[in-house]
């Protein structure tokens, strides 16, 4: 990679308050292993089977695999949103079970996959929510909890960030889908968190919003040291923007590593049981994977 | 920095391609203007809907077997405030005050207070089940405090209807029976998830109501006939003690409600997104939903089942000035009031000297409301 000084006036100007001492684990992952709690499933398969992995701080880790092979499961342990049955989870060091639900969103942001709103709360409205985490304790009025102007800034700057300030006075049930994904994704970055978990982030994004995502993420990275777990189908959009990919299938983890080393035909081909090619990117140079054409040309 | 095996180091993005960089934030606080509840929104659409309220309650007070002249109202009034008593006199001037001290004034305030209770337990149950239909009724508690009442009935607590204290004790003890159940039921899993609560509640609700219809039967045509009233709800005039009760008890269950107004709104994202912005889901669902059942057993207990206001209220309120729990509760609260309020002056009045229940009178105003929501704003229930 080309060092290219980067000369771009600093993004978010609001150092992130809750920084964790710096460590070099997010997210440590250990012996994992999860399945939804009912009663009929009490002997069924473990969604996600003894998974260990690390996340470095500061790094893009796109989650990859087919559907079923237990991404979302695993984004829903990563924010505590389910407890594994086994093994231990910790973020910066810390156990995530000891935490609050608190403690977790001052550090971690989370995106959904279903963004599908019931109420009408404006966009900017439900940008600032992303402030909840970050309300004053202990006081009798926490009912209005009125946002400081410091919030405010804070959501404007995420709402800026996602492009969606001229939908501010637009009601989420009226948004498109990309619209909102954004809204959502905003949302999250102002809770200044250290960590971002996305679930499909660019499944409804046009093509203009997918690129500038992936260089938003890029910059928070840069800028921030923010580290970004995202799920993904959309194998060449990850090669382009992940650091590393964690492909997974089955509950286990296939592979970790960067794309050139996870993206293989050999690799795809077993795990997504159909053909792929695998070339390189013509600009970027990073692995470009192709689903084979009906026709094969010059094999007539 | 120290990186786990099998890994390069995190590439730097400087290469990549950056979108614009947007514009220098100088016009900070400007961009979301208009777009957030700020105090002096607050202040504008409460300040109003108060007056509101206050002015319609005059009204109320007017309206009767024998109409109050303003005048005359705003006399007794100053008359209280400065301590001017006049002597029990027996005169005209007595019996009007009588009647608007002792009659009207109490029935006035307790509408007011039922209307209120009955919207802001509407919007909570909103935002906690996450379904626009759902009002104070859908969890079964009113059933259950109707049962408990109906029990007492049956057992001769009290030959005319809600004279006695027994009664409204009963239907306390009931509604809170019927929390008991469907909160057991519901949260037999580790978790208590949404829906299972919503279904608990619709099975309880179904099982008590053919218990009443049974007691209901059974019971003599004199009885029974003020059973049903009472069923369809009805406001009474209480007597100052009762009233103070009341007002007390349903204040501090609503100031404790208000309280969570900010997490209403994170709750009403739903339970996932609740949780990632950091709302202990599991105990502010309990907190909330056992004030919510006591709110509305105590309603049921002094006015029977007035339907719809807990769920059109919010509705139309919502509608109005969006959804932000902030305004929104209070809002609904006075708005729920002040119609509760107007509806049962006209079921006093309108067929005079005969009452219509109240409930008859919210249905029939909320009823084709609801419908106008179901056929023309059907993107606003989904």
């Amino acid at each position: 990679m080309s060092g290219v000084p980067d000369s771009r006036p600093s993004f978010f100007k609001e150092p992130c308050a809750t920084r964790v001492v710096a460590s070099c684990c997010a997210y440590d992952v250990q012996s994992v292993r999860f399945r939804y709690q009912s009663k009929e499933s009490a002997r069924s398969t473990w969604i996600l089977d003894d998974l260990s992995f690390q996340v470095t701080e500061g790094e893009v880790l796109g989650i990859v695999g087919p559907n079923g092979s237990g991404k979302t499961s695993l984004l829903k342990l990563l924010a505590r949103l389910a407890s594994p049955q086994q093994g231990g989870i910790t973020l910066f060091g810390r156990d995530l079970t000891g935490m609050t639900q608190d403690d977790i969103a001052r550090v971690v942001g989370v995106v959904p996959q279903d963004t599908s709103q019931l109420f009408p709360f404006t966009v900017a409205e439900t940008v600032l929510m992303g402030r909840f985490p970050h309300r004053p304790r202990n006081r009798w009025g926490s009912g209005l909890g009125w946002e400081s102007g410091e919030d405010v800034a804070i959501a404007e700057d995420a709402m800026r960030t996602m492009d969606v300030v001229h939908l501010a006075r637009r009601a989420v049930t009226d948004l498109s889908g990309g619209e909102r994904q954004r809204t959502m994704i905003a949302r999250a970055l102002a809770q200044t968190p250290q960590v971002l978990l996305l679930d499909e982030p660019t499944a409804f994004l046009d093509l203009q919003h997918q690129v500038e995502i992936g260089s938003v993420f890029c910059r928070l990275k840069d800028e921030r040291g923010l580290t970004v777990i995202l799920i993904s189908h959309d194998l060449n959009l990850v090669s382009q923007y992940c650091d590393r990919l964690l492909l997974l299938a089955e509950g286990q983890v296939v592979r970790l590593g960067t794309p050139d080393e996870v993206i293989e035909p050999m690799v795809l081909e077993q795990v997504y049981r159909c053909q792929v090619l695998v070339d390189r990117h013509p600009t970027s140079g990073v692995p470009r994977v192709t689903l084979p054409g009906r026709k094969t040309i010059g094999n007539e | 920095m120290n990186l786990p095996s099998a890994t390069g180091s995190p590439r730097s993005c400087a290469d990549r391609p950056s979108p614009e960089q947007g514009s220098a934030p100088s016009a900070r606080g400007s961009l979301v203007q208009g777009s957030i509840l700020t105090r002096s929104r607050l202040i504008l659409i409460l300040g109003p809907l108060s007056l509101t309220a206050v002015a319609v309650s005059l009204v109320c007070l007017h309206f009767g077997a024998q109409p109050i002249a303003y005048g005359e109202l705003l006399r007794v009034f100053v008359g209280i405030m400065t301590g001017d008593q006049p002597d029990a006199d027996g005169g005209a001037a007595d019996i009007t005050r009588t009647i608007l001290l002792q009659i009207r004034l109490p029935r006035v305030l307790l509408g007011f207070l039922v209307g209120c209770s009955l919207a802001s337990v509407g919007v909570v149950l909103q935002a906690l089940l996450r379904n626009p239909l759902a009002d104070p009724y859908v969890l079964g508690v009113s059933s259950g405090a109707a049962l408990g009442a109906a029990v007492g009935v049956l057992c001769g607590a009290g030959t005319t209807f809600l004279a006695e204290a027994a009664l409204p004790a009963c239907g306390f003890a009931g509604g809170i029976a019927a929390l008991g159940i469907v909160y057991r039921m519901a949260s037999s899993s580790e978790r208590l998830p949404i829906h299972s609560l919503l279904l608990t509640g619709v099975i309880v609700n179904a099982i008590f109501s053919a218990l009443i219809m049974f007691i209901t039967s059974i019971l003599d045509p004199n009885r029974s006939y003020g059973m049903m009233a009472w069923l369809m709800g009805t406001l009474t005039s209480p007597t100052y003690s009762g009233l103070v009760g009341v007002v007390a008890y349903l204040s501090i269950s609503l100031l404790l409600l208000f309280r969570q107004m900010r997490a209403l709104n994170i709750l009403a994202l739903g339970e996932d997104a609740a949780r990632s912005l950091g709302v202990d889901t599991e105990r502010a669902k309990r907190s909330i939903f056992i004030l919510t059942a006591l709110v509305t057993g105590a309603v049921v207990s002094v006015s029977g089942m007035i339907g719809f206001i807990g769920m059109v209220v919010p509705h139309a309120v919502r509608l109005a000035i969006g959804a932000d729990h902030r305004l929104l509760l209070p809002a609904s609260a006075l708005a729920g009031g002040t119609f509760l309020m107007g509806a049962d002056t006209l079921a006093r009045t309108l067929i005079a000297p005969t009452e219509i229940p109240v409930g008859i009178i919210t249905a029939l105003a909320g009823g084709p409301f609801f419908v106008y929501l179901l056929l023309w704003r059907k993107d606003r229930l989904t």
